[in-house]
């Protein structure tokens, strides 16, 4: 006899969503650069500031108000908006 | 599956293997003669009773009028107008058979009353099954059918279900047992369960709790616990994802503790309570389920804890010299909450020789101070558990929670000097521009909670050591458990 069970999962695999097309080169774009406000992540993100404008991109800096929880919708909004491409920095 | 409608007239229950169905097999003739329109529903029998024309008798032949018309005892005789219950008698009792036929005398030659035999939809051997077939349909969840040759305990373990230990296997009719410990509906939505943030239902933390082990009384309080563990103050979203030690930690207080046979003494943090161990349990599965929350996943902890199986205890509240957590919280006295807590442990506080509070709070103190990092300040929070032992030497001195905690927080304002980066030859502290010259206090205001639990022997306490505090992190959140 067949045992009938119940699943206890969210029955939602979420869907594969391919990754965003990679730029040929980073002229003329934008670059966010998040800091998760984990400790020295600003100095590492300052260092890929300079090295990034050397080479001709725009940078914008934005920092999320705790590691511990998820980027507000507004500051992820506000990203989307003002950056092509973005770099996140974990750190410790 | 809809309620099987009734005939109008009259309509009897019956079973062949009843011996009071034999017995007024002959009234059930007398009234079809005399009276009618009747019709007997036989549960096991459809030439059962011979007293009544074949055109008057029915088999309940899956018992679906009988399990929806809440027949517990054959015989059972309904009088019905416009397919609606008018009346009802249980058993062999004349007076009230003439009464619900409008014939009199009845059934002369029989005793005055008889009382009837159990109906087949109410048999014990029969009953998860009829459940399943007649309200199955309440159930939402994804069936998945385990095949013969396989073991539905494995079959968890594959499907990824499990923490690790084995699972009772969630089978419809167990489910439908779990969902009798609440009244909420079946299809309500709890809370969005991170870190996916599925919309939870009561059929699906149900689902949950009856893998973890979990009592159907015990329900009411996961539901609790789930809703807590979903707030944006408790932050399970943040807490799971941490590289950090700790993960939630229930506290129950209220008369819900002790009716759920909770342990809140001896062994507390324990093995050996199936209340304790299993309530955690449900919640840590609701997040691995329902959220999608895996260890290696979403879930970075650098080494985790063994509470993240089960970290679930109640407040010993009737010993305690102090007002309950939940009264703390806000709550009324009496009203039964869920608090839940980031936290980890517990770490030790061994003082057998203070006899005095001033003593005793330094010791806790001094253990309080060394939480996550003896250097570390106004990060993190903790859970101090004092032990009746304990409580009693600052009951004795008339010390309230609240003054305990002025205390503690007065010893714990601690120099910046010793917390700066570099001081003591250890180069974790406080950044020196922060620490410098001042006093900081180790724990924000707010972020030390107090409980009293643990056997009533030992001079010993504990501190559950919490993860980063205040509205960074995450807060003691508390919910008042619905039945």
């Amino acid at each position: 006899m067949t045992i009938t069970l119940l699943d206890p999962t969210g029955e939602r695999r979420p869907a594969e969503r391919p990754r965003a097309r990679r730029p040929a080169s980073l002229d003329g774009h934008v670059i966010g650069l998040l800091d998760i406000s984990k400790p020295r992540g600003d100095v590492f993100l300052t260092r890929l500031a300079a090295l990034l404008g050397a080479r001709g991109a725009g940078v914008r800096r934005y920092a999320k108000p705790t590691f511990a929880k998820p980027a507000p919708a507004d500051l992820r909004r506000q990203i989307a908006e003002e950056c092509d491409l973005v770099i996140e920095a974990l750190a410790d | 599956m809809s309620l099987p409608r009734l005939p109008d007239g009259l309509v009897a229950v019956v079973k062949r293997d009843c011996p009071t169905c034999q017995l007024v097999a002959p009234v059930l003739g007398e009234i079809a003669a005399r009276g009618g329109p009747l019709t007997v529903y036989s549960q096991d029998d459809a030439g059962f009773p011979p007293s009544v024309t074949a055109s008057s008798r029915a088999r309940d032949e899956d018992l679906a009028l009988s399990w929806h018309h809440h027949i517990e005892t054959v015989p059972t005789l309904l009088r019905v107008e416009g397919g609606v219950e008018a009346g009802r008698a249980v058993g062999w009792v004349r007076r009230e058979w003439e009464e619900l036929t409008a014939l009199s005398p009845l059934g002369s030659g029989l005793p005055a009353h008889r009382p009837g035999c159990g109906s087949m939809s109410a048999d014990p051997s029969l009953a998860d099954r009829l459940r399943v077939r007649f309200e199955g349909g309440r159930l939402a969840s994804r069936r998945i059918d385990v095949a013969e040759l396989e073991d539905e305990i494995e079959t968890a373990f594959e499907r990824g279900w499990s923490d690790g230990l084995p699972v009772v296997p969630p089978t419809p009719a167990r489910v439908l047992r779990m969902l009798d410990g609440t009244s909420r509906a079946p299809d309500e939505i709890v809370a969005a369960v991170p870190p996916d943030l599925v919309p939870a239902t009561v059929e699906k933390i149900a689902v949950n709790a009856v893998m973890a082990g979990c009592k159907s009384e015990y329900l009411p309080v996961v539901l609790a616990a789930v809703e807590a563990a979903c707030t944006d103050s408790f932050n399970m979203h943040g807490l799971l994802c941490t590289t950090y030690f700790s993960g939630p930690v229930v506290i129950v207080n209220g008369p819900i503790a002790a009716r759920i046979g909770m342990n809140s003494g001896i062994n507390c943090f324990g093995q050996g309570n199936r209340a304790n161990a299993t309530i955690g349990r449900a919640l840590q599965l609701v997040v691995r389920n329902i959220g999608g929350g895996l260890p290696g996943g979403i879930d970075r902890a650098t080494f985790g804890a063994p509470g993240k199986v089960s970290f679930c205890f109640a407040e010993d509240e009737d010993a305690s010299p102090w007002e309950p957590l939940s009264v703390e919280r806000g709550f009324a006295r009496g009203a039964s909450t869920v608090s839940l807590v980031a936290g980890h442990g517990p770490s030790a506080i061994i003082d057998q020789i203070s006899r005095g509070p001033e003593s005793l709070a330094r010791s806790f103190a001094a253990v309080l101070r060394a939480a996550h990092h003896p250097k570390l300040v106004m990060a993190m929070g903790a859970l101090l558990v004092v032990s009746p032992e304990h409580a009693r030497v600052f009951a004795g001195a008339g010390w309230s929670k609240a003054r305990l905690r002025g205390e503690l927080e007065a010893l714990l304002l601690l120099d910046g000097d010793e917390l700066a980066r570099g001081a003591g030859g250890i180069d974790e502290g406080i950044p020196a521009q922060v620490a410098a010259g001042r006093k900081l206090p180790k724990f924000i205001p707010g972020d030390l909670a107090i409980v009293h639990a643990g056997g009533r022997a030992g001079m010993f306490s504990a501190v559950i050591e919490g993860w980063v505090s205040g509205a960074r992190g995450s807060q003691l959140t508390t919910v008042e458990v619905r039945a």
